[in-house]
């Protein structure tokens, strides 16, 4: 029996506006505990709730994006459960009239492209954290009313690879809107995955089981693998799937049943009472619309025509806007951006990987490279020495041409200069050129290499080879 | 009708607990008081949309800039438990 599976993801993206989303405490993130409350995120008797209207901005920025459905009419809603970490004894979400419908965002596989449907989008308040101890929980509610976005998507996925895929799109879309920093590892953005397997051929869904507490990019697709095989191997021996929540224990690299009584949620939504609804004319729609930055789709294709970058490379420089903006600023200041494209892919991402740092993080500036290009394109340097160069210039963010300048490191280009170094050495090595002349070639590498040695690497290499080839002659 | 065990998984999700005498009470007073609403439901309300507010007000909005918060004495000031910056409560595993 070939199986399948079929999952769905519930993101929720923390949106990076100044303030909660009903009221004006700062969502700065680790300041100390309980200083971003008032009486309205802490869930006081009498007090009023008022919407952020950049929050709704923000939704409706990744709708459009989302190629969705804006409701004209949307409220929120109240959802009932007790949890210490929820202050009012409810959670202000949206429930049958969610702000975003429909939609799809499109994915990028080995074998083309896929478009995964959404179901919805809709806003709402985060709930505080949780620090627990032996027999007690301490509470901070600074986190608690910061806006959301929770993002459904429909159950399209098939494979943990195409999940991960998703959930990647969608954090470069939402960068890209500036409506969240979809930081996975810091918890501003969040996955919960609805999983079912069925047979190949099967059309009716199987049951669904979902997995919480999915807390890292890497973990999603480990979480996925497990629960898929684990619901495979329950099916094939004879076993029966289970409606239920389970959670992911990232150490012990299982999910686990919840097995508790608050599994059986009722959270008798009902219209939240405290705020007005929400209308969206098409004005409003349109104006967002207007607004719309170019997204990492368009850019990439514009990079494809623009810098005649292959798909493939143009994929890689707009994963992140800052990577694209800093790509194109090194292209403004040179237009060689074939070997911008190089250098960036061979040295610059390589350094950025290894110190695992973001493209925020670096503080040597887009025409300083562009500098060190131009000068191995003049053949000031060489390619070789410039690796160097730029390995000093990550450390000590010195431009190019001063420590060039600095070390003496100009690419030695007089071929009188050349020309005496080359005589030395074929002076000092007869038994080496004799066997050149006997026929062995290969030794001119040898040569080569001992003019390099002397000139510490700044000989001009075409210039080594011609003079070499004539004196061996 | 609701029926006593209905009273009893109401009052659980709300954590009211309640006297099997005040399960008793409490399960007439409910069908009472859907007895009433079903005499509203009798009513002809084709062609009118369900009012969720008395007064017809749209899109109220706040600005997104930041105001001060409470201090954190003050935050704190109405929590049965506390311990330093934190509110204390017991232990619930998810």
């Amino acid at each position: 029996m070939e199986f399948e599976s079929v999952i769905g993801l519930e993101v929720h993206a923390q949106l990076s506006t100044k303030t909660k989303i009903f009221c004006s405490c700062s969502t700065e993130f680790g300041d100390s505990p309980n200083t971003h409350t008032c009486p309205v995120c802490l869930g006081m008797p009498g007090v009023l709730p008022v919407l952020n209207k950049e929050v709704v901005e923000f939704a409706l920025r990744f709708g459009i994006a989302a190629h969705s459905k804006i409701s004209k009419f949307s409220r929120f809603a109240r959802k009932n459960y007790f949890y210490p970490d929820l202050p009012k004894g409810y959670q202000v979400s949206q429930y049958e009239l969610p702000i975003v419908e429909g939609g799809f965002i499109e994915i990028d596989l080995p074998e083309g492209k896929k478009k995964i449907g959404l179901v919805r989008a809709h806003m709402e308040e985060d709930a505080g954290k949780l620090i627990h101890q032996r027999d007690v929980s301490f509470v901070d509610f600074n986190r608690a009313g910061v806006p959301l976005l929770e993002i459904v998507s429909e159950p399209d996925l098939r494979t943990p690879e195409e999940a991960g895929e998703y959930l990647r799109k969608i954090r470069t879309l939402v960068r890209y809107l500036k409506i969240s920093n979809g930081n996975m590892e810091e918890g501003s953005m969040r996955c919960d995955a609805n999983v079912s397997v069925r047979e190949k051929a099967e059309e009716k869904l199987g049951t669904k089981v979902e997995i919480k507490n999915i807390n890292s990019f890497k973990h999603v697709e480990k979480a996925l693998v497990y629960e898929i095989r684990r619901q495979i191997a329950l099916v094939q021996n004879g076993g029966q799937i289970v409606q239920e929540t389970r959670l992911w224990d990232e150490k012990e690299n299982i999910t686990r049943s919840m097995r508790s009584k608050e599994e059986a949620y009722e959270y008798r939504y009902f219209p939240e009472p405290d705020l007005v609804p929400l209308l969206i004319d098409e004005k409003w729609a349109e104006r967002v619309k207007t607004d719309m930055p170019e997204l990492a789709d368009e850019k990439e294709k514009r990079f494809v025509k623009d810098y005649k970058l292959s798909p493939e490379k143009a994929s890689i420089f707009t994963e992140s806007n800052e990577l694209a903006d800093y790509f194109e600023n090194i292209c403004k200041a040179f237009h060689g951006y074939k070997q911008i494209a190089n250098w960036m892919l061979s040295e610059f991402l390589a350094y950025l990987n290894k110190e695992g740092k973001e493209i925020g993080d670096v503080d040597m500036k887009p025409r300083q490279v562009a500098e060190l290009l131009k000068l191995v394109d003049e053949g000031t340097i060489s390619g070789k020495i410039a690796k160097s160069v730029f390995a000093e210039m990550w450390e000590t963010n010195k431009s190019a041409g001063d420590i060039v300048q600095k070390k003496g490191l100009v690419q030695i280009k007089d071929e009188n200069k050349i020309t005496e170094i080359v005589c030395r050495v074929v002076e000092e090595n007869p038994d080496v050129v004799d066997k050149y002349k006997k026929g062995k070639k290969n030794v001119m590498g040898f040569l080569a290499g001992q003019v390099m040695k002397y000139t510490k690497g700044k000989a001009n290499p075409q210039l080594v080879n011609k003079i070499l080839l004539e004196k061996l002659r | 009708m609701i029926s006593k065990d209905e009273v009893k998984k109401v009052a659980y999700l709300s954590r009211i607990s309640l006297k099997e005498d005040e399960v008793d009470r409490f399960t007439e007073q409910f069908n009472n008081i859907l007895d009433y609403m079903n005499k509203l439901n009798q009513l002809d309300v084709k062609g009118i949309d369900p009012a969720f507010h008395v007064v017809e007000f749209n899109n109220v909005f706040r600005d997104d800039k930041v105001k001060a918060s409470l201090i954190l004495n003050e935050a704190l000031k109405n929590a049965p438990k506390k311990e330093g910056a934190f509110f204390k409560v017991p232990r619930i595993i998810k």
